[in-house]
């Protein structure tokens, strides 16, 4: 295959960041209440990630290996700020929706994530398409709960009606508990026709692997220990 | 005290708990919970670092950024002091006081992406606080933060015990018992004063 194909294959599917690897579950759980929000917070990350990969990527020769981490999260959260006033400028109901959480994009494990583990090693190309897979693979993640909590919550489906009057939306699901529950079920079924998460490995070693600076730190031991 | 400010502490700690109402925190909410004592002590660490975060974070906004129009900067700000904190935190605690550096060493730097913090102090300037609510809110989110992860820790070390179907091990388990909580914590959004 295709390395470029390859890299958008690794995201949506082999690497999916929210079903597979578990990176980003903050605004996984929190905007996904309706399809619709999802798709705006999946956009507006696969833009930030894009940008934030092509620039690190470019800049991997030149960023210093010790401050590396400080100079990411510079680029990120500058790159943040301009996603930001361009959709409270040009998305004014998308921003509405989704209000702190797009700040909150700077602390989404999946961009650091993707900057520490791919970006800082491959050329800029590369890392534009491994962007672009991975911004897809937690857009359709995203939507994917924001459709079945929608459906389930509120009878609904980017706002067209699904379910008939007569039957009564179960409201819970769109509340805060509903979010647990669908991404609960999501790995429930994903585990039971045999997808291999990371999940377990992640949860049970205590270094979630959500972020950077808590990968940093769980390499220290293995690297102390050489 | 007066009211007012009772309620903001209150509502952070429990009517709009952080993790459970509002999913800010959640990596470290799965990924810590697994010992009670290793959550305590992230639970404190955070209660540390987001309590001086968001006072330090009002000053800078109220005194530099706002003076200057350069409100739009803030997220950049914000990450970068909450960054600088975390690491003067550590080598504060390092020189100073060994025993809690060893207690909590491990959690410091998880904090710095943990997006509660972040999120406390965006907050903060968004509902115009001013700077005694910033702290007290920051205080109390940081409270139903750690009551929040330490209740967690609590039940996963009950759920290891039991015999579980394949698929609902690990996550999916915990994810419900979150969504349980999360359910019990909605109880609170009835309380007024």
């Amino acid at each position: 295959m295709n390395k470029y194909l390859e890299r958008l294959y690794n995201g949506l599917i082999k690497e999916n960041p929210t079903l597979v690897l578990m990176l980003g579950m903050c605004p996984t759980l929190a905007v996904s209440t309706r399809a619709m929000n999802g798709i705006g917070m999946g956009l507006s990350t696969l833009a930030v990630l894009v940008l934030s990969n092509l620039v690190i990527s470019l800049l991997r020769k030149l960023i210093p290996d010790q401050v590396r981490l400080p100079a990411y999260i510079v680029i990120v959260a500058s790159l943040v700020t301009v996603t930001e006033l361009l959709i409270e400028a040009y998305l004014p109901s998308v921003y509405e929706a989704l209000g702190i959480y797009i700040p909150l994009i700077v602390v989404n494990c999946i961009i650091l994530g993707r900057a520490e583990a791919y970006a800082n090693k491959n050329g800029p190309l590369l890392s534009i398409f491994d962007g672009i897979g991975m911004g897809l693979g937690f857009t359709v993640a995203l939507t994917l709960a924001g459709g079945v909590r929608e459906i389930l919550g509120s009878g609904t489906c980017f706002g067209l009606q699904i379910l008939p009057d007569t039957v009564e939306p179960m409201g819970i699901f769109v509340q805060p508990p509903g979010a647990f529950l669908v991404i609960a079920l999501f790995i429930i079924i994903m585990n039971a026709i045999g997808i291999k998460t990371r999940q377990r490995k992640l949860v049970e070693s205590g270094c979630d692997g959500c972020c950077a600076s808590c990968a940093s730190k769980c390499d220290t031991p293995k690297e102390a220990a050489k | 005290m007066n009211h007012n400010l009772l309620l903001i502490i209150l509502s952070g700690a429990l009517i709009n708990n952080v993790v459970l109402s509002q999913f800010l925190g959640i990596c470290s909410f799965l990924g810590v919970s697994k010992q009670m004592k290793a959550s305590a002590s992230l639970g404190g660490a955070v209660i540390f670092v987001i309590t001086v975060a968001s006072a330090v974070a009002w000053l800078l906004y109220t005194y530099v950024l706002a003076p200057l129009g350069l409100e739009f900067m803030k997220t950049i700000v914000f990450i970068l002091v909450i960054a600088a904190l975390v690491q003067i935190v550590e080598m504060f605690l390092k020189k100073k006081s060994p025993a809690v550096y060893k207690a909590l060493g491990i959690f410091l730097p998880l904090i710095t992406t943990n997006c509660a913090v972040l999120g406390v102090a965006l907050t903060n300037v968004q509902n115009g606080y001013n700077f005694i609510e910033s702290v007290l809110a920051g205080f109390g989110t940081a409270l139903g933060y750690t009551l929040a992860i330490v209740l967690l820790a609590g039940i996963r070390s009950r759920i290891n015990e039991d015999d579980l179907p394949a698929p609902l091990r690990g996550a999916p388990i915990v994810l419900i018992a979150a969504a349980l909580m999360s359910i019990a914590f909605m109880g609170f959004s009835g309380l007024s004063f």
